[in-house]
């Protein structure tokens, strides 16, 4: 699909606009030109001519989803991931933009590189590519990168994080937080400190004293967490959380939401869905970090999403070939594939347990990732008349069974093989281009 | 038995399978000859990706006397420098016909890892991984304990007339040193309490795992309040690691000084035992450290002989796992 | 033929036969060791050495015999779920240069005994190695044949020959079963019976 199908005129109908009214899209050049309950039919007149007809009855329709938080590779581990791949399994998850980490190789530390990010992404055309830029030098943790240069680069550079790394030094960070007001941007924390993980295996508790693990205890994310909300209300910045996974970090999220602190906080859907319990067995598929945690660290991060102290879902998108999977559980790398699956595991951990409703995905997939990232001129925005026809398209009913290895992801590193997921996306339009279009759909665009 | 690769997999009769067939392995190794033909034909790799020589010829005596040829496979490689990936040295073991593999290595649940992958398709004996399992030395231990104190004159163990074909049940068996990163403590944790004996683990807070109060033990902080507290049928003493007492933000205790005065076995803590108790050291000893001369050179020491029960254990294992048909019982 | 084949006092009388027949072939109870193989040979063993001891009040029963374990020395291991090992007790003064008598329920096919053979090689150098068994039901397999024998069944191979003893079953019976009539079972290669046939050996 996708670079053939140039934008053409096209409606959607029947389609439930954020899992609520049934309702017409229609779709000129890229842009939503008419949205109305299907109670009124559309008139002849209103209908393009030469439009495709999509009859949507049993789909959602939701605003183009977009991942804050996505490993691409490029440049550097190709051998993983590529724009080219990993902007294909976005579209077939249902995302028209993501944010690319900047733990490639070099580092995305400087203008060059991120303009050469942004550029393969836009060449591409599958999602709009967005990278992030690092906060220090080659993700070191002592000197600042040129933050400005990346934002007033071509990429526009708006998230900074060491991710993979946290900024550990608490003066880094401090300047990292006060210095990215100049233009706006966030500092992105992967909440992690290094004294506390040295080795660290997995989650540690009742299953890490069993397996003989070393374990990456909660309160090395927590007490991250804790210092960064209390360093940005000193300097009066904002700041996000990247992949909270505790219990005890909802709970001080919670605090410094209330304090009004500037804070905001992403969890990935293996967060939401999988505990350490996974790890006996010790297969390297459930390896990640941060580490999985307990049933009751699970409970927290949906609750907390539900009550919108935990703002997004993003992905953590970390594509590994199989070498380094396929080994001991010690050698393997930390991290997972998760582009084609989160929108499934929401509906199954959120939606279809009544959390949340598909208007509240839509703002906690697209339209607040779209904000912190601060995209939110061209993504997120509501599907009404006059935007950009960045569209998803959802079957809640399209139950299967997840196969690691049908992924349009150059690696295979899913935990989540043989789960099944009630739903996921059917077609995604990224400015009224398909960028992904299920079987079912197949040649209805030229 | 397929595998054997944990301690925790084993019921009870699984665990006394082995001990009595332990025992009549070791009544054949008091013979002039002590080689038996049952194994003969079959295939043994050693497959070290650590060092241990103790662990190696003790499994390569154990499949030796079975008739069994034996391959010594010495894989070295860490995390940091990474040898052969476990992968390929399975597959080449397989293309080998390898029957079994023992495996030692650096990474927990590495057994568990080759065992379940389909890389190779004999039997999975764990020789220790990581901080995970170490099950023959449970079960030698285990082995040990049974054959001093269940069938004895005194004891809680006296009420039966013989060892074999009898758990542990009445013993309580004391831990002393390093939990949190021993594989011998968590194979002998598991084992001892599904034979039914009382464990009380003997350790600085900082050397026992979190989680730990889901383990079914006891735990003291202070060998002196063990001993005033419990009556030991048999104490183990851990091995302490010297990079544990490294100085600076990474040791575990303030000295080898401190760890000796709080928990080192000598010759005063010894007598305070019960006088049936009998003193057991996993080896390599570091003595001065966690165990005195006097006490590992005692008449209560069964340490040397833990080494010699130590074949008889693993011809017992070596036999389960392979003298059947093939995923026989 | 099927039922009972033996009862106790055809059982008593056989043993007793056994153990005369023993003490003349050897010219009395000097250097004699019996050694049973598990599990019903045990019993067997002892009862002939208590015979012998009536005739010769010198030979003392308990320490000249004992048990021999031939598991780990049999040829069909792999061809069974694991078998769990019998004990090998041998009398204190050992087996160089004795007179071993193995004692056995059933002969067949041979093999048991040729597996006994060597496990007695590993255990020492007797002097000689003699065979008693209460049953002899045929198809050998080896080269191998008793010296003293109960009584001799012929049998068809899919007959299934139960040994009963006091000791181990509660009673003192032979039992053939299962054939079917006029089967010679020559031709049959089927299966691998066991020694006895039985069930549980």
């Amino acid at each position: 699909m996708s670079p053939s199908h140039t934008a053409q005129s096209f409606v959607i109908e029947n389609a439930a606009l954020l899992g609520e009214a049934e309702s017409s899209i229609v779709v000129e050049n890229g842009q939503i030109t008419l949205v109305r309950g299907s109670e009124t039919p559309l008139t002849d007149a209103e209908i393009p001519d030469g439009a495709v007809r999509i009859d949507a009855s049993g789909l959602v329709a939701l605003p183009g989803l977009v991942d804050l938080h996505t490993h691409l590779r490029e440049p550097g581990r190709e051998d993983a991931e590529t724009i080219e791949s990993g902007s294909r399994s976005a579209a077939r998850g249902g995302f028209t933009a993501v944010l690319a980490m900047a733990n490639t190789t070099p580092t995305a530390d400087t203008a060059g590189v991120v303009e050469q990010v942004w550029s393969r992404g836009k060449e591409v055309g599958l999602v709009d590519v967005y990278p992030v830029g690092a906060v220090t030098v080659g993700l070191g943790g002592t000197q600042l990168s040129e933050m400005g240069a990346m934002a007033m680069s071509k990429a526009r550079v708006r998230v900074f994080s060491d991710d993979g790394k946290c900024v550990h030094d608490p003066v880094v960070m401090r300047r990292a937080l006060e210095y990215v007001k100049t233009f706006d941007g966030v500092v992105a924390q992967h909440a992690q400190d290094p004294r506390l993980t040295e080795g660290a295996q997995m989650h540690e508790g009742v299953v890490s004293a069993d397996l003989g693990l070393a374990g990456w205890p909660a309160v090395a994310e927590e007490s991250i967490i804790a210092r960064d909300v209390l360093l940005a209300k000193h300097v009066g910045s904002r700041v996000h959380i990247c992949h909270v996974s505790t219990a005890g970090s909802v709970k001080i999220l919670r605090w410094a939401k209330a304090e009004g602190i500037d804070v905001t906080a992403e969890v990935m859907p293996h967060h939401l869905l999988l505990t350490d319990e996974s790890v006996r067995g010790y297969d390297p598929r459930f390896k990640v970090n941060p580490p999985l945690r307990t049933q009751e660290d699970v409970d927290a991060v949906r609750e907390g999403l539900a009550d919108g102290t935990i703002d997004i879902v993003a992905t953590d998108h970390a594509p590994h070939p199989d070498e380094d999977k396929d080994c001991e559980w010690g050698s393997a790398a930390m991290g997972m594939i998760g582009l084609e699956t989160a929108l499934g595991i929401v509906q199954k951990t959120m939606v279809d347990t009544g959390r949340l409703s598909w208007a509240e995905v839509a703002n906690r997939m697209s339209a607040l990732p779209s904000r912190i990232g601060r995209i939110e001129a061209d993504h997120g925005r509501a599907v009404a008349e006059g935007e950009p026809a960045n569209i998803t398209l959802v079957d809640p009913d399209a139950a299967y069974t997840v196969d690691p290895a049908a992924t349009s992801s150059r690696s295979n590193n899913s935990p989540f093989g043989g789960v099944e997921l009630p739903g996921r996306a059917v077609a995604t339009f990224l400015r009224g281009t398909p960028t992904y279009l299920d079987s079912r759909f197949e040649g209805m665009f030229a | 038995m397929k595998h054997l690769l944990s301690t925790s997999d084993l019921s009870r009769e699984d665990a006394i399978r082995i001990l009595d067939t332990a025992e009549q392995m070791a009544a054949t190794q008091e013979r002039e000859i002590r080689k038996l033909p049952t194994l003969r034909g079959k295939t043994v790799v050693n497959l070290f990706f650590e060092d241990s020589t103790r662990t190696r010829i003790s499994f390569e005596a154990a499949a030796k006397r079975l008739s069994a040829d034996v391959i010594n496979f010495s894989a070295k490689g860490s995390s940091v420098s990474k040898g052969e990936s476990l992968k390929d040295t399975a597959l080449t073991l397989q293309a080998m016909g390898a029957d079994a593999v023992v495996i030692r290595h650096w990474a927990s649940g590495a057994a568990e890892r080759l065992a379940g992958s389909g890389w190779m398709h004999g039997a999975v004996l764990n020789a220790g991984d990581g901080t995970h399992q170490h099950p023959t030395q449970a079960l030698l231990d285990a082995y040990t304990m049974r054959k001093h104190l269940i069938g004895a004159a005194e004891g809680p163990g006296a009420h039966v007339e013989t060892a074999t074909g009898n758990d542990l049940a009445g013993l309580t068996i004391g831990l002393v040193g390093d939990v949190l990163h021993s594989r011998v403590a968590r194979s002998n944790v598991a084992l001892l309490n599904t034979l039914g004996a009382k464990v009380v683990l003997i350790s600085p807070p900082t050397l026992v795992p979190v989680g730990i109060e889901t383990w079914p033990v006891d735990v003291v902080h202070g060998l002196d309040a063990a001993l005033d507290k419990y009556d030991l049928d048999a104490i183990m003493m851990l091995r302490v690691q010297r990079e544990r007492m490294s100085g600076g933000g990474n040791s575990f205790f303030p000295s080898p000084q401190e760890y000796t005065r709080l928990f080192g076995l000598d010759g005063d803590r010894m007598r305070r035992l019960p006088d049936h108790a009998i003193v057991m050291h996993p080896g390599p000893m570091n003595r001065g450290l966690e165990i005195t001369a006097e006490a590992a050179d005692s008449p209560r020491s069964v340490i040397v002989e833990q080494v010699s029960n130590g074949v008889a254990v693993r011809m017992a294992s070596l036999y389960l796992l392979l003298a059947g048909e093939e995923g026989g019982a | 033929m099927t039922g009972t084949i033996l009862g106790a006092p055809d059982i008593s009388r056989a043993l007793t036969r056994i153990a005369h027949e023993i003490l003349e072939r050897n010219g009395g109870a000097d250097n004699l060791v019996l050694l049973g193989i598990p599990t019903r040979g045990l019993p067997l063993a002892h009862r002939l050495a208590a015979r012998i001891a009536e005739v010769e009040p010198s030979f003392d029963a308990d320490a000249r015999c004992g048990s021999l374990d031939i598991t780990m020395y049999r040829d069909d291991l792999a061809k069974h779920p694991t078998r769990n090992l019998g004990t090998t007790t041998l009398p204190s003064a050992g087996i160089d240069n004795a007179v071993v008598v193995l004692v056995d329920d059933v002969f067949h096919t041979g093999r048991t005994i040729r597996a006994a053979l060597d496990a007695v090689k590993d255990e020492g150098r007797p002097r000689g190695v003699q065979l008693a068994v209460l049953v002899d039901r045929g198809h050998r397999e080896l080269p191998i044949r008793a010296d003293f024998v109960g009584k001799n069944i012929p049998t068809a191979r899919t007959e299934r020959v139960s040994v009963l003893l006091t000791e181990t079953d509660g009673e003192d019976a032979v039992i053939l079963s299962g054939g079917k009539p006029g089967d010679s079972g020559d031709t049959s290669n089927s299966g691998h019976a066991s020694e006895n046939g039985g069930a549980t050996a």
